[in-house]
C-alpha cells in the first residue's frame, strides 16, 4: 500500500514537474503568427487587388490559412498560384473562376492630370509619385496593375495598357511535339 | 570519383566526361575566307552581346565612318557598338535580330557611301609591352569586343589582372566542335601570325605564365600552321594541344577539362581556378584593335548546310542581312529551307532570313525541311535506354530533367541540376526516341527565371506595401497623439483656471474639436 502510495506521488510530482517546464517553453519559444498564413502569404503575387474579395493579399492568405476561403480566388496569380497554394494545404486544387489576363500596368496621361492625389492614396503600393497640382506619374516598374488607382481618378485621365514585353524576359515555350502538347493539354483538363 | 583522384595525383584525364562524335560536315574547311560584299542597307541592332542594351548616339541623317562609335555602352556588362562602313543613317527603329523569339530590338539602319572609310580615332599601340593593362583593356572595351565563339560576353571583363584570382593559363579555344562550322579553322589557317600576337597580347594583360592553343585533330593544317607561329616567337611558354575530336570539346569547361584536369566547380568561373579562355577570333580582334586601333565591324562566318549551293567562309560585315549574305552563296529562294543561325547543335532557328548577322553570328545554316522535320516533330516515349546519360557532358540525367520540365516541375528540375546543363544538344542528338530534350531544358530554365522575377516582384510589392501600411499607421497614430496631446494641455488649464474666461478661443476649439 505504502509503495503504492509513493509511486502515486513521485509520478504525480513528475508530471507536475514536466507541466511547469512545457508551460515555460511553450511562452518562451512561442511562435509569432501564423506560419502557415505566412506561408500562404509568400506564395500570393502580392497585388493587393482586392480581387479575391479580401483586401489585399495578406488578408486572403489568413483566410485561405484559416480554411474560410478556397485555393482559387487569387485572379493575377492565375494557375500556378493556385496550384502551389493546393500544393502547401495538401487539398484538390480547383479550377480558377476567372480568366488570367494580360498583365498591365497603370499610364498617367499627364497633361490631363490636376494633382488631386486621389489615385496616390489608393496606390497599395507606393507606385504612383507627385504632389498638389502637380503632374502625377506612374513607376511602372513598381506598378502590379492592380487598377486600384482607376475609380478615384475624379478626371478619368489614367489608363489601363499592356506591361511591355522585354526581349531579356520572353522565354522559351514547349517543343510543339504533340507529346509536349498533349502533356499541356492533359494539365489543362485536369483542372478544369 | 576515381577521376577526381587521380587528378588530384597529376594524371589528367585529357578526356571530359561524356560527348558524341557526330558526322562533322566540315565542307568549307579547305575553302579560302572570302570578303562578303556591302549590302545596300545595313541593319546594327543597339545589342550585339549578354548585358544591357547601349544607347544610340547618331541621328538619322548623320554621316557615319567605319568604326565609329554610333551606340555607347550602358552600364557594366556592355561594349559601344561601331559603324560597319561609311555611309548615312538612314532610320533607328525596331528591327528583328538573331533571336529565337523572333523579337525586335532598336536598330541603326547605315546606307553604304561605298566608299568604306575608317575612322582612326583610336591611335594603334605598337608598344603594347609598355602599356599599363589597364589601358590595354579600356581599348578592347572602346574596340567593343565580344567573346566571337558564339557567347558574345563582353571580353574586357574576362581581361582583369586580379590579384585574388591570378590567371595561371591561358587557353586559346581553336576546337571549333560544332559540325559545320570552319570559320575558326580558316583563320588560324589564314591568320595564325594575328592570332599568336594577340595571344601574347593577352598573356601581358593577365600576367599569364602559360598558354595553350587547343585544337582538335581534325584540323591537322591548323595545327600545324598554329605551331609554326609558335615557334616563329620562341615563346616557350606556349604550346599547341592536338585534342581528340569529340562534341562538345568546346565548350569551356570541357576544354579546361581535357587540358588541366581540373573541373570548373559548379557556379564558378574559369578565373577561380586560374584560367582564362579566349576564343582565336576574338584573339585576333583584339590585335586589331592594339595593333591597328580598329574596332569590330566584321567577322568571319561559315554559310554552309545541304540547301546552300555555294558553301563558304566569308568575312562579314556586322548588320549584313543574311538574306544578302545566303545570296551570295547562291540561295535565294527559301522556301521548305529552315534557317539556322549559329552550328547545327547549338544554333536557333530563324523565322525569316532578313535579319542582320552580329557578333555572336559563328555560322549560318541552311537545312532543307524534311530533314529537319525527321528530327524535329516526332517525339515518341521515352524508351530508358540510358543514352543520353551516357553522352552528356555534365553527367545529369536529362530523361528525368526532360520529365520535370515537361511537366512544371521547376524545383525538381533545379534539385537535379538543370542549371547545369550547357545546352549543347548531345543528348537529343543521340536520343532514339527524337525527344527534344534541350528544347525542355530551354523551357524549363525559361519557366524558373520567369517564377524568380515574379516572387522578387512579389516580394518587393509586399515590402511597399507593408511600409506603406506601417506609415499610415504611424501618421494616425501622430495624429491621435497630438489630439490627445492638445486636449490633455486644454483640460489642465482648464482645471488649473476653472473660472477664467479669459481664453474663450481655446475653449471654443476645444469644443470644435470634440
Ligand atoms: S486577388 Fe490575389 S493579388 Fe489580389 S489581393 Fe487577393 S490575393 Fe492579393
Ligand atoms: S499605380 Fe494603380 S494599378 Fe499600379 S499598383 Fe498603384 S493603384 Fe495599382
Ligand atoms: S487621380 Fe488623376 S488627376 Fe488625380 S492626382 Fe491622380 S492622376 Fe492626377
Ligand atoms: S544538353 Fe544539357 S543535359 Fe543534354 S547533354 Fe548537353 S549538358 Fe547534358
Amino acid at each position: 500500500m505504502e509503495q503504492l502510495l509513493y509511486a502515486t506521488l513521485s509520478l504525480g510530482a513528475f508530471a507536475l514537474i514536466a507541466g511547469i517546464v512545457l508551460a515555460i517553453a511553450s511562452k518562451v519559444f512561442h511562435i509569432e503568427g501564423d506560419p502557415l498564413s505566412d506561408k500562404i502569404d509568400a506564395l500570393l503575387p502580392q497585388t493587393q487587388c482586392g480581387q479575391c474579395g479580401f483586401p489585399g493579399c495578406r488578408p486572403y492568405a489568413n483566410a485561405v490559412a484559416g480554411g474560410e476561403a478556397d485555393v482559387n480566388h487569387c485572379v493575377p496569380g492565375g494557375e500556378r498560384t493556385m496550384l502551389s497554394i493546393a500544393d502547401l494545404m495538401g487539398v484538390e486544387p480547383k479550377a480558377l473562376e476567372e480568366e488570367e489576363s494580360v498583365p498591365v500596368v497603370a499610364f498617367v496621361r499627364e497633361d490631363e492630370c490636376i494633382g488631386c492625389t486621389l489615385c496616390i492614396k489608393a496606390c497599395p503600393v507606393d507606385a504612383i509619385i507627385g504632389a498638389p497640382k502637380q503632374y502625377h506619374t506612374v513607376v511602372a516598374d513598381h506598378c502590379t496593375g492592380c487598377v486600384l488607382c482607376l475609380e478615384p481618378c475624379p478626371v478619368d485621365c489614367i489608363d489601363m495598357i499592356q506591361k511591355p514585353e522585354l526581349l531579356e524576359h520572353w522565354s522559351w515555350p514547349l517543343p510543339d511535339t504533340e507529346r509536349a502538347q498533349l502533356g499541356a493539354e492533359r494539365r489543362e483538363s485536369h483542372h478544369d | 570519383m576515381i577521376k577526381s583522384f587521380l587528378n588530384k595525383l597529376g594524371f589528367a584525364s585529357a578526356r571530359f566526361a561524356g560527348g558524341i562524335t557526330p558526322d562533322m560536315c566540315k565542307w568549307t574547311e579547305s575553302s579560302a575566307i572570302e570578303d562578303c560584299p556591302l549590302p545596300p542597307l545595313f541593319i546594327v541592332p543597339i545589342k550585339q552581346h549578354i548585358g544591357q542594351a547601349c544607347t544610340p548616339l547618331v541621328q538619322i541623317g548623320d554621316l557615319v565612318l567605319r568604326g565609329q562609335k554610333i551606340a555607347k555602352s550602358e552600364g557594366y556588362l556592355s561594349v559601344p557598338i561601331h559603324a560597319p562602313t561609311s555611309g548615312k543613317v538612314i532610320k533607328i527603329e525596331e528591327h528583328a535580330i538573331p533571336h529565337p523569339s523572333g523579337m525586335g530590338l532598336t536598330s541603326i539602319f547605315i546606307e553604304p557611301d561605298g566608299k568604306d572609310v575608317r575612322d582612326t580615332s583610336l591611335i594603334p599601340m605598337d608598344n603594347w609591352q609598355a602599356i599599363d593593362p589597364a589601358e590595354l583593356r579600356e581599348r578592347v572595351r572602346l574596340c567593343g569586343i565580344t567573346g566571337l565563339g558564339g557567347a558574345a560576353f563582353p571580353t574586357f571583363i574576362k581581361l582583369l589582372k586580379d590579384k585574388r584570382n591570378p590567371i595561371e593559363t591561358v587557353i586559346l579555344n581553336g576546337v571549333e566542335c560544332e559540325p559545320f562550322l570552319t570559320n575558326d579553322h580558316r583563320l588560324m589557317l589564314e591568320h595564325s601570325d594575328e592570332i599568336m600576337h594577340g595571344l601574347q597580347i593577352i598573356m601581358h594583360m593577365v600576367g599569364a605564365k602559360k598558354a595553350i592553343i587547343a585544337i582538335e585533330d581534325n584540323k591537322s593544317d591548323a595545327v600545324n600552321a598554329m605551331q609554326q607561329a609558335v615557334s616563329s616567337t620562341g615563346n616557350d611558354a606556349i604550346s599547341v594541344a592536338s585534342l581528340p575530336t569529340r562534341y562538345p570539346q568546346g565548350g569551356e569547361k570541357q576544354l579546361i577539362e581535357s587540358l588541366t584536369g581540373k573541373q570548373v566547380p559548379a557556379g564558378k568561373l574559369p578565373m577561380h581556378i586560374g584560367v582564362l579562355c579566349q576564343n582565336v577570333g576574338t584573339v585576333k580582334a583584339i590585335d586589331d584593335a592594339v595593333m591597328l586601333g580598329h574596332a569590330i565591324t566584321d567577322r568571319i562566318i561559315t554559310v554552309s548546310g545541304d540547301a546552300a549551293p555555294k558553301p563558304a567562309n566569308m568575312r562579314v560585315r556586322l548588320g549584313t542581312p543574311m538574306r544578302f549574305i545566303y545570296a551570295q552563296c547562291g540561295l535565294e529562294n527559301f522556301d521548305g529551307i529552315q534557317i539556322l543561325h549559329g552550328g547545327p547543335m547549338m544554333g536557333e532557328r530563324m523565322r525569316h532570313p532578313d535579319i542582320p548577322v552580329i557578333k555572336s553570328s559563328t555560322g549560318l545554316l541552311a537545312i532543307r525541311d524534311t530533314r529537319m522535320k525527321a528530327v524535329h516533330q516526332v517525339e515518341d516515349p521515352c524508351i530508358r535506354c540510358g543514352h543520353c546519360s551516357e553522352v552528356c557532358p555534365i553527367s545529369l540525367v536529362p530523361n528525368l530533367l526532360a520529365d520535370h520540365c515537361r511537366n512544371d516541375q521547376l524545383e525538381k528540375a533545379a534539385d537535379y541540376d538543370l542549371f547545369d546543363c550547357i545546352e549543347c544538344g548531345a543528348c537529343s542528338y543521340v536520343c532514339p526516341s527524337h525527344i527534344p530534350l534541350v528544347h525542355y531544358f530551354r523551357y524549363g530554365k525559361g519557366q524558373t527565371a520567369q517564377v524568380r522575377r515574379e516572387q522578387s516582384f512579389a516580394e518587393a510589392s509586399r515590402l511597399r506595401s507593408e511600409s506603406r501600411d506601417a506609415r499610415l499607421q504611424r501618421e494616425k497614430d501622430e495624429k491621435a497623439a497630438k489630439r490627445r496631446k492638445v486636449r490633455d494641455t486644454l483640460r489642465s488649464e482648464s482645471v488649473l483656471n476653472p473660472d477664467n474666461n479669459s481664453a474663450p478661443k481655446s475653449t471654443t476649439k476645444t469644443e470644435g474639436k470634440e
